[in-house]
């Protein structure tokens, strides 16, 4: 939960990348400590794909450096590659193999000493509860079934990083879950650093730090509770049978200048969670009823970048197909 | 090195993988050389007779539907490249540690040997139809077929790097397709046509691919090889003239190939 400690794993300095007159990401930095689970959270078109496949040796970037455990992404390529997992926002499985030997042309790519291939392909399988379905066709496979073979072929090398791209873009929510059960389960069984993007917010609380990265520049990097007490922290409502003595209570106990809707007292705090047990104990009045709200990373994204998610997803259509029209003028 | 090796082997690997997975692939594969040689031959061998003394039209035939289905299967090393970049497994590939090249010869590998598969199954065929099958000929066979095949295979990948869908890559091989095999002399003697189309088929280098199989099955025949400014092709010759093409095409195939981001 904490920033990156001694351990670097994978770090940024002004990374950049653009697309013809287009900038798709604009100098970005972050570092991410061995163990973490980093995420990029942003609406698509942001640049988190982009971001991504620098990391990954897959595009080479415009401006900026970046090593992934310790290797140069421009000059130390195939490093960088055996040393990293995988798992793509398309399907890159071969349907017509089965799961086992799916995982083992995997093997035999990244090289796996012949002792240890099977049984990782084993232990592998049974984690993400496939081992049943080893010698099935991967066509006959449901979308989060993919998914987790996907994520335990990325793991097979035992890499130290693994680099997910919308783990879980089109799949219900509780097959999300499930993936993430997965996920955290391997963290914890293999050391593992994770770094992932997403447009999901209920996702991005899974990280421990996370990038909000809008437009191809970051806009904030915290943990999710620290970015949520930056918009102002939690909110307290409560009721009592005198609402203007509670709101002179409240401004002389906490320094706050509470607001009053329809009856209900509302302030601001910046832990609620420690806050609202001491303050129901203590307060002068009868309190009738009491709640607290905590900001999401909706309400997050929308403070920082002026517009929500959704929107901004429009937006880049918007652009896109006003792109494509000029293109087709120019012709 | 071990990079570019390691991904030859385990590229061919999963081709044939894929081969024996695909039952139906094997079927269908086989049913164009097969449906050519059972219809052209019982419409023409009546009408045409025997072209030379002792080569009925059959016979004639049947060693140019083998370099056909040598064709087909290798051409498949493309189709296979343009389904995997359909399907996405070809960026598993491409993020691997291995080298582009060895891509490129795993795929070709892997076409050539299921091309060796086509042409045994069509071996067993030979003696229902007459065609004498001695072990001499079978091992002359091996070397030229794997010869044509690397090289068709390049072809076949060297088209497929510039083609992002199915269907466009079915296309550009279907044109390719028809004229390569029907001026290739695999149902005339190219020596024995109009001006014009001597020229063509000449030009067209599976026309020394057919008549190197030919040669190994029917022996040197003047009347029925390949005569170009009045000297007859000998095997080696033929082959000499497949496999400088053939490394052309493969190496422009891993050119091309390793040029793709």
């Amino acid at each position: 939960m904490t920033g990156p400690t001694a351990a670097t794993v994978v770090e940024a300095r002004e990374l950049r990348r653009d697309f013809g007159r287009i900038e798709a990401v604009k100098g970005v930095s972050f570092e991410i400590g061995a163990g973490e689970v980093f995420g990029f959270l942003g609406p698509n078109g942001a640049g988190k794909t982009t971001t991504i496949n620098m990391l990954c040796t897959l595009l080479r970037p415009t401006a900026g450096s970046a090593t992934v455990n310790g290797f140069d992404v421009r000059r130390q390529r195939s490093e960088v590659r055996r040393s990293i997992g995988l798992v793509f926002q398309q399907p890159t499985l071969d349907e017509y193999l089965s799961a086992e030997q799916n995982l083992r042309f995997h093997a035999y790519a990244y090289d796996v000493p012949r002792d240890v291939r099977e049984p990782r392909i084993r232990e592998l399988l049974t984690m993400v509860e496939l081992w049943d379905r080893r010698a099935g066709s991967v066509r006959t496979f449901s979308g989060g079934m993919k998914r987790r073979l996907e994520i335990a072929r990325g793991l097979l090398h035992h890499p130290r990083v693994l680099f997910l791209d919308e783990p879980t873009l089109g799949l219900d929510p509780q097959t999300r879950r499930h993936i993430w059960d997965y996920l955290l389960r391997l963290r914890e069984a293999e050391n593992l650093t994770i770094f992932l993007t997403t447009q999901y917010l209920d996702e991005a609380e899974y990280c421990g730090r996370i990038a909000i990265i809008d437009r191809g520049e970051i806009v904030a990097l915290d943990t999710p509770d620290g970015l949520k007490r930056s918009v102002g922290g939690d909110l307290i409502t409560f009721t009592t049978a005198d609402p203007a003595k509670a709101v002179a209570d409240v401004k002389e106990r906490y320094g706050v200048e509470p607001t009053i809707r329809d009856g209900t007292i509302r302030f601001h705090v910046a832990a609620g969670d420690t806050f609202l047990p001491e303050f129901v104990r203590t307060f002068p009045d009868p309190i009738q009823s009491v709640s607290l709200h905590r900001p999401s990373l909706e309400d997050v994204f929308l403070t920082l970048t002026g517009h929500t998610i959704r929107d901004s997803e429009l937006d880049a259509r918007q652009m896109l197909l006003q792109g494509a029209g000029r293109w087709r003028m120019g012709r | 090195m071990a990079e570019i090796w390691r991904g030859t082997w385990v590229v061919a690997y999963r081709e044939l993988l894929r081969f024996v997975n695909e039952r139906s692939r094997i079927v269908s594969s086989m049913a164009f050389p097969l449906l050519f040689l059972v219809i052209f031959g019982a419409g023409f061998g009546r009408v045409i007779g025997s072209l030379a003394p002792g080569v009925d039209f059959i016979k004639f035939m049947y060693p140019g539907i083998v370099a056909m289905s040598v064709l087909t299967s290798s051409l498949f090393a493309g189709v296979s490249v343009v389904w995997d970049r359909e399907f996405g497994f070809l960026r598993e590939i491409l993020v691997a540690p291995i080298g582009r090249s060895g891509i490129v010869l795993g795929k070709a590998i892997g076409a050539t040997i299921t091309a060796l598969l086509q042409v045994t199954i069509m071996l067993i065929l030979a003696p229902v139809l007459g065609v004498s099958l001695t072990p001499a000929t079978i091992a002359q066979l091996i070397p030229v077929v794997t010869i044509l095949a690397l090289g068709l295979s390049g072809l076949g990948i060297l088209i497929a790097s510039f083609m992002t869908s199915q269907q466009g890559f079915q296309l550009v091989i279907q044109l390719l397709i028809f004229p390569l095999i029907f001026l290739a002399g695999v149902f005339f003697p190219v020596n024995n046509v109009p001006g014009w189309l001597e020229v063509i088929s000449k030009l067209n280098p599976l026309t020394y691919g057919v008549d190197a199989i030919r040669q190994i099955f029917l022996g040197s025949n003047a009347s029925l090889g390949v005569t170009v400014l009045g000297h007859t092709m000998t095997v080696l010759e033929e082959v000499a003239v497949v496999g400088a093409l053939g490394t052309i095409l493969l190496g422009g195939a891993v050119i091309a190939f390793s040029r793709q981001e």
